[in-house]
């Protein structure tokens, strides 16, 4: 299939349908309403549902009902509303449901900014909604991968029951650029013989619920889940590196930052700098792993994001003191520049070569 | 043996936790009545509240979702748009749908949501402890409101029935009570005739239930079948408030 120019908004809701999501509940937010925009009108025309609700809490809880009666179903937010979404998000997660979460990011705290960031690693790594739950976090740098990981984040979600997200800046979500929807590679799944369409009087009842007043029990199924975010570790991880075996600066980042930091890499070896690039497509589960590959000669490593420094932490569990961790950071809704890249690293390196 | 009465096929076969004297497991018969009743138990998805109801999805035997506090209209509108040939309903408390969900359920009925509520109604938080709700009644004593519930520091409380019917998508709202043999038999009625909305899909419908917390206002069961006739009838008046002729 040939490609097309699209923009990143429209291209999740395109992929979403061609990945078999028939529902969405969503509320408008700017920077990602183009989405929800382009659900209203497509998605009547596959025979499925676009609903517009009161506010993001209810959306988050119509896509719990809808989960749990067995749809494959998606909203999308941007920051503060996706603030409001924790706690259905914490709700779905465990009562083990699948379903696909959009955060396109913008600036914050509070009302913030309506431009593009990277501040919700925190909320969408460590957690945001109450309990010990994981949701898997995939951040793609191009419209491109983000149409492919929306394609694989349904059958991921669906193989373990578990809500996908994906944490787009608004970058992603509001450029345009040429994107192919290849044939995906679908997963083996299980049928979802335990959600609620009606006992028919043939079953026994299903219930969706995250309640277990019993702690012996609800600790019972926090090690179940403790034990699926375990295989999810092994098994899900996601990560692109460049030259980090020859490297004597090495920066993390993701998204966005991480396409400029590529931009900053190459200007960098034509001046003799030798620069590699970690980027983590999973957020979580973080590739931790891949910062072991490390050349171990190498001077530091620079942590770069939209934001005051959040995946710094991850970095600096990964790296385990062998390096010294910089970070180099824009916020507010400002994106970083290929220039203060090179300027960051050259003082970090010693000055110019 | 002429078997005169039975229980419900509609509820599970379990001991409910609720306490002595508490109204919500008349309530949960007649809801468990009017879907074996209409034919529609194994059609069924309910969906369950946070507060003295929580465990509902134990007892009405049909699927079941647990919902977060006030979502439940939410969670039942997923589900019903996702199978709209099932009989999706919620049964929530006072402060489970006149408190934190308020938006949730005016918004299900503003969409004309094809779904029923049943509306539990005892002017009070049970489930933690008997604090004050939008319901309370004025000079009722809870542990929040010590000195008995004030329209200068709280408003007066709020009549959802009423709040609903202004709503075009509510195509049946009524309000009974279960104080009474004859009551209980309108209740059932008024259930009944609310699933038929949905099942006829004229849109969503609501039962408010006047219920008692014997526990929770200190009183015995029969005094809290009394205060509920002497207290709450008189500002909660019973009735039908809209019907799907009327709505139209």
């Amino acid at each position: 299939m040939s490609k097309i120019l699209m923009k990143g908004n429209e291209a999740i809701g395109a992929a979403a349908i061609q990945a078999g999501c028939r529902y969405f509940f969503g509320y408008p937010i700017t920077p990602q309403s183009e989405l929800p925009e382009y659900m209203a009108r497509e998605l009547p025309k596959v025979g499925g549902v676009y609903l517009q609700a009161e506010s993001e809490v209810a959306a988050i809880n119509m896509v719990y009902g809808a989960a749990g009666s067995g749809a494959r179903v998606m909203t999308s937010s941007s920051s503060p509303g996706m603030s409001l979404k924790q706690e259905g998000i914490s709700y779905i997660a465990g009562a083990e449901l699948p379903c696909l979460i959009v955060n396109i990011m913008r600036g914050g705290p509070g009302l913030g900014s309506i431009q593009p960031s990277q501040t919700d690693y925190f909320q969408a790594t460590r957690g945001g909604g109450n309990g010990d739950y994981r949701l898997v976090v995939y951040a793609p740098s191009d419209v491109q991968e983000m149409v492919d990981l929306i394609i694989e984040g349904f059958d991921v979600a669906d193989q373990y029951r578990n809500p996908v997200m994906i944490a787009g800046d608004g970058m992603i979500g509001q450029m345009m650029e040429p994107v192919e929807f290849k044939t995906p590679v679908r997963r083996e799944l299980a049928e979802k013989d335990w959600a609620t369409t009606g006992t028919n009087g043939e079953r026994e009842r299903n219930i969706i619920n995250s309640l277990y007043i019993n702690p012996e029990d609800l600790e019972q199924h926090n090690i179940r889940l403790q034990a699926k975010y375990d295989l999810i570790k092994q098994n899900e991880v996601k990560v692109e590196s460049y030259n980090i075996e020859d490297a004597e600066l090495v920066i993390a980042a993701y998204g966005t930052t991480a396409r400029i930091a590529k931009t900053a890499i190459a200007k960098l070896e034509e001046e003799g700098y030798k620069i590699g690039l970690i980027r983590p497509i999973t957020l979580w589960p973080y590739p931790y792993d891949e910062f072991k590959k490390i050349n171990p000669n190498c001077k530091a490593v620079l942590t770069a994001e939209m934001n005051t420094g959040q995946m710094i932490d991850d970095v600096k569990i990964a790296v385990e003191g062998k390096y010294p961790v910089h970070f180099y950071g824009r916020t507010g809704g400002m994106s970083p520049t290929p220039e203060e890249f090179i300027e960051n690293i050259k003082k970090i390196l010693g000055g110019e070569k | 043996m002429a078997v005169i009465f039975e229980r419900t096929k509609g509820l599970t076969e379990v001991e409910t936790h609720y306490c002595p004297g508490c109204t919500h497991g008349i309530i949960h018969r007649l809801v468990g009545e009017a879907m074996v009743e209409l034919g529609i138990l194994d059609n069924a998805i309910g969906v369950a509240p946070v507060g003295c109801s929580v465990f509902a999805y134990e007892y009405f035997n049909c699927d079941m979702h647990e919902a977060a506090h006030g979502r439940a209209p939410a969670v039942a509108t997923g589900i019903k748009r996702v199978h709209p040939d099932n009989f999706v309903f919620t049964y929530q408390g006072d402060g489970d749908l006149a408190s934190i969900g308020t938006a949730e359920i005016v918004h299900a009925a503003h969409r004309g949501e094809k779904i029923s509520t049943i509306f539990v109604n005892n002017a009070i938080y049970g489930m933690t402890g008997g604090q004050m709700a939008p319901t309370t009644l004025i000079g009722q004593k809870t542990t929040t409101s010590p000195q008995g519930r004030t329209v200068e520091h709280s408003g007066m409380p709020i009549r959802m029935s009423e709040l609903l019917a202004t709503i075009d998508g509510a195509k049946f709202v009524e309000r009974v009570a279960v104080n009474t043999p004859g009551n209980i038999r309108k209740a059932k009625r008024a259930i009944i005739e609310a699933f038929k909305v949905q099942l006829e899909g004229k849109g969503f419908g609501i039962v408010e239930v006047l219920s008692t917390c014997p526990t929770n206002w200190g009183m015995t069961a029969p005094e809290s079948m009394k205060w509920l006739a002497d207290n709450m009838i008189p500002y909660y008046p019973l009735g039908n408030f809209r019907r799907p002729e009327e709505a139209e």
